[in-house]
């Protein structure tokens, strides 16, 4: 089953030692690779009792039933039926779908000049630097940083007092749509950034030459020739962007009120408060089956042979 | 020229925009962690170690703390080695059904923090393993492992797969050849991922939150502050973390370039 990517290996040495003796006794040596089993079998056995089992179990569950507080193992079709009637369910799923796709249509749209700007505006050292300032959010937790949002956001905030000072009414930012997507941003646009900017460091930039030599003017490069050639990077960026979004509770919750509820605030009211696991492993599913259809269109799309 | 320069200039702007953006809520929380003000506004109020002297006399801190660096230590090591042997087999073995193995290997960080949260809750409570701090170790090792395979796989790309041949051929055995000729050289990318699978699992509070029952680590903690009353605390802990972090990863740069240069020279 497990063969070598190299010709001369010491079991594909040994193996003709086998054949030899094999010929010799005419008598099958059946020799198990023990090296290769022990280094390929670790994660596989871990990832599948503690990853691909897990989520099995989880689409099970949504399918078992809940009676005195306690999960009955079963295989109806009730909780499926009582979540999808649900008008506040589908609600939820469309507001969803809505802020995460709004959101990183936005992100990719904020992040792409920022990405091109360090890829092509800026000296090599200038370039590290500024990447090295990217990578550092992910060292500091998303909930510090959404707090402090909440300090420069909330009503009597750091920016409501700003705009006192310069004499402008105040207005809510926190608990909006608004502090949402102040969220979302925090949460996606270093790496947004970043994975475009990779892709853009890639491309062959005598193909920016030829087109300013052959007369194509800056609006129509960027458009025409710099993204097509990060096409992939900006699809792998935006489809992270969307995942993130998508799952994200804290943003929802913390910075835009939990009011309308998405899907996954949903899923951690119906978790904490109660036993209802089985209604929040139905959410579960349909989100992990909203984001295979978004992935599998977005890897499609940029994998897509140019026309 | 003169347009030229000008959208040069409004581009660097606005990259400059961007970094303001990221990093206010940064600088934010450090600042207000040393303001006496509950609800900080302007102009600010006076300097105060308040909040810091808070959370160093709240034991449930120093439990979380205590609780995080268990985690991050098993989980950092556990990840590191699962990582690389999964690294590793993706370097040099060709098999049926790699894709396959590789996905698992490479899947978790891209399924959404509740849906995995909610899972590990439902699968280990039914192996009652819920609410135990093993049950946070569980779910980050498979959180971090893609991670720590991610970073050793690079290192491995640079290596000639020839070398560890020649190691075979001169007569050392497979283990051998891992252990003085693949081990030597993915050194530096194994501290490497030691280091990022730590940061991530110190860092990871959903997942943990589901799972971890009493057992809270730091970002738990933080969570369940934020859900309680408003207390800049959070913001305390939170520099505390991230000056704790970055330290972790100068010295762990700092050690990567002195162990880089005797080998090229």
């Amino acid at each position: 089953m497990i063969s070598d990517k190299l010709k001369t290996s010491p079991s594909a040495l040994s193996d003709n030692a086998d054949a030899e003796t094999r010929r010799a006794t005419n008598k099958r040596v059946w020799r198990l690779p023990w090296f290769g089993l022990c280094v390929s079998m670790p994660i596989l056995i871990w990832q599948l009792i503690f990853f691909v089992l897990p989520l099995v179990f989880l689409v099970a569950i949504s399918f078992w039933l809940v009676r005195n507080f306690r999960m009955v193992p079963t295989f109806e079709w009730h909780n499926w039926s009582y979540m999808l009637s649900r008008g506040f369910f589908w609600d939820a799923y469309v507001h969803t779908l809505a802020m995460a796709a709004g959101a990183t249509v936005l992100i990719s749209l904020v992040a792409f000049p920022c990405a091109y700007t360090i890829a092509f505006k800026f000296r090599e050292s200038a370039k590290q630097l500024l990447v090295l300032l990217l990578v550092t959010p992910f060292f500091t937790s998303y909930l510090v940083r959404t707090y402090s949002w909440q300090v420069f956001l909330s009503d009597n905030g750091i920016f409501n007092a700003a705009l006192g000072l310069v004499g402008l009414e105040p207005f809510a930012m926190l608990n909006t749509a608004f502090g949402t997507y102040v969220g979302y941003f925090t949460l996606c646009l270093p790496l947004v950034v970043l994975l475009q900017l990779f892709s853009l460091m890639y491309i062959d930039r005598s193909l920016i030459e030829a087109a300013h030599n052959l007369g194509c003017g800056r609006w129509r490069t960027v458009l025409l020739v710099v993204v097509p050639s990060a096409r992939i990077g900006i699809v792998v960026a935006a489809l992270f962007c969307f995942i993130l979004t998508f799952g994200d509770f804290v943003s929802p919750l913390y910075l835009g009120g939990g009011q309308p509820p998405t899907l996954s605030t949903l899923i951690t009211d119906t978790t904490k408060s109660g036993q209802q696991w089985p209604r929040a492993a139905v959410i579960a599913t349909m989100m992990i089956a909203t984001l295979l259809i978004s992935a599998f269109a977005a890897v499609r799309f940029a994998y897509r042979r140019r026309a | 020229m003169n347009e030229h320069r000008l959208i040069n200039f409004l581009l660097r702007s606005f990259v400059v925009l961007v970094l303001i953006f990221i990093f206010m809520p940064i600088a934010g929380s450090f600042v207000f962690s040393f303001n006496i003000d509950r609800f900080p506004s302007l102009p600010l109020g006076g300097f105060s170690l308040h909040w810091y002297e808070t959370i160093a006399s709240d034991p449930a801190v120093w439990q979380a703390f205590s609780n995080s660096l268990m985690v991050g230590v098993v989980v950092s090591l556990v990840s590191t080695l699962l990582g690389f042997t999964a690294a590793y087999t993706d370097f040099r073995y060709q098999f049926f059904g790699k894709s396959i193995y590789m996905a698992l290997a490479l899947l978790p960080p891209t399924i959404p923090v509740v849906i995995m949260g909610l899972a590990m809750l439902a699968f280990l409570s039914r192996i009652g393993l819920s609410g135990e701090i093993y049950a946070v170790m569980i779910s980050h090792i498979v959180m971090c492992a893609p991670f720590a395979m991610a970073v050793i796989r690079m290192r491995l790309a640079q290596m000639d797969p020839n070398i560890e041949a020649a190691a075979w051929n001169l007569g050392a055995n497979q283990w051998k050849a891992m252990r003085y000729v693949i081990l030597p050289f993915t050194a530096p990318s194994i501290f490497a991922a030691l280091f990022v699978t730590m940061a991530v699992s110190f860092d990871e509070f959903a997942v943990a939150w589901f799972v971890s029952g009493l057992s809270e680590t730091v970002p738990v903690r933080i969570l369940n502050t934020l859900q309680g009353q408003v207390s800049p605390t959070i913001n305390a802990i939170g520099t505390i973390v991230f000056i704790t972090t970055m330290t972790l990863v100068i010295l762990a740069q700092l050690l990567l370039m002195r162990r880089r240069k005797p080998a090229s020279a």
